[in-house]
């Protein structure tokens, strides 16, 4: 069971997993998908641990992971050879300066389009809690897990408590 | 703790904890790898921190690779291998237990409601991300300008996003961004 193809990318996995093995139902990829959503860490990573150990046990969960991280893994590990020897040039920093802006940008942009569904819902208190953990964070710079052992126990009983009110 | 004189354990404890709060995902915790590589340890430096993430950028794979370059920075190879292992695995397992005793339809209620009250976190995170990287880069009005160009382009084209990059990229070298 040789993953080493794997992308990285959520749509190549589900394709591989889904579409051309039929390892995993359809229902079954996005329950798991939301499961990794929720929990913390990087998604794809637990997913892909969880598919491994549906599929295989433990040993399959460590060969999918291998396949998934190992790779661009290495890769990385080149580049960061490369930027160790040669990431004093002069050019080779202006570029890096200009992709990281751009880089940049495309996070922004991915924060606007999750903040809009809160906007169009006047969701006036998921924008609050939303405001303060980026004072907390990004101004303040406190560190993240004391920030979230507070902010998730009050975002978890004003979720419940809203839904409470309109059920 | 004398967490100085050995990176590399410092590095295990660092993502191992990191893994655990990284609501969201990888980019949820840019502004704590900052906090923590930067502020705290001084493995890096400001411009060091945004070239590294460029670099996770430009390069295939899933985005939390960006702790194998930290790592790597820091102590090299057993650097690399050690932060990479500590951000994937504790997070890994947890998921792993936590499908296994949520059985499908009993507690189908409580993800539910966790799941919503983790969206607005994980905004406010991302949104910290991109400030704190935004404090060292965007020092010039074009800077600035390429990052608020990448934003518009990328909310309202389906542009593949790898050529913001290399236009941004480009104008670098060109030196206008200084």
């Amino acid at each position: 069971m040789s993953l080493a193809g794997f992308g990285g990318v959520l749509v190549w996995a589900r394709r591989g997993i889904v579409d051309q093995h039929k390892w995993m139902t359809a229902d079954e990829f996005n329950e798991t998908f939301a499961l990794c959503h929720f929990l913390p860490g990087p998604n794809i990573v637990n997913l892909t641990f969880v598919f491994g150990s549906r599929l295989r046990g433990i040993p399959g969960a460590i060969a999918a992971f291998s396949g998934l991280v190992g790779p661009p893994a290495l890769i990385m590990v080149v580049m960061g050879m490369l930027y160790h020897r040669y990431g004093e040039i002069d050019a080779l920093r202006r570029v890096l300066s200009g992709v990281a802006c751009a880089a940049i940008g495309l996070m922004l942009a991915v924060v606007f389009r999750m903040m809009t569904p809160l906007f169009k819902r006047r969701d006036v208190i998921a924008l609050l809690v939303m405001v303060a953990v980026f004072v907390a964070i990004g101004i303040l710079r406190l560190p993240l897990p004391a920030v979230l052992l507070v902010a998730i126990p009050i975002s978890i009983a004003i979720t419940y408590w809203v839904k409470r009110e309109a059920a | 703790m004398n967490s100085d004189s050995n990176p590399v354990f410092a590095l295990a404890l660092t993502f191992a904890t990191m893994s655990l709060f990284a609501v969201g995902g990888a980019n949820s915790a840019i502004p704590e790898m900052h906090r923590v590589a930067v502020d705290v340890h001084h493995w890096l430096t400001d411009k060091q921190f945004t070239d590294v993430y460029a670099i996770a950028q430009l390069s295939p794979g899933p985005n939390v690779l960006i702790v194998t370059l930290i790592g790597y920075s820091v102590a090299g190879l057993p650097g690399a291998l050690v932060a990479t292992l500590a951000m994937c695995v504790p997070t890994a397992v947890l998921a792993l237990f936590v499908s296994r005793f949520l059985t499908r339809s009993s507690h189908a209620r409580w993800p539910g409601i966790v799941q919503a009250a983790l969206v607005p976190l994980s905004i406010g995170l991302m949104g910290a991300s991109g400030y704190i990287l935004a404090r060292t880069s965007d020092q010039t009005v074009v800077a600035a300008l390429v990052t608020i160009g990448a934003a518009v382009l990328a909310s309202v084209t389906k542009l593949n996003p790898l050529w913001m990059l290399v236009v941004g990229g480009c104008l670098g070298f060109a030196g206008l961004i200084g």
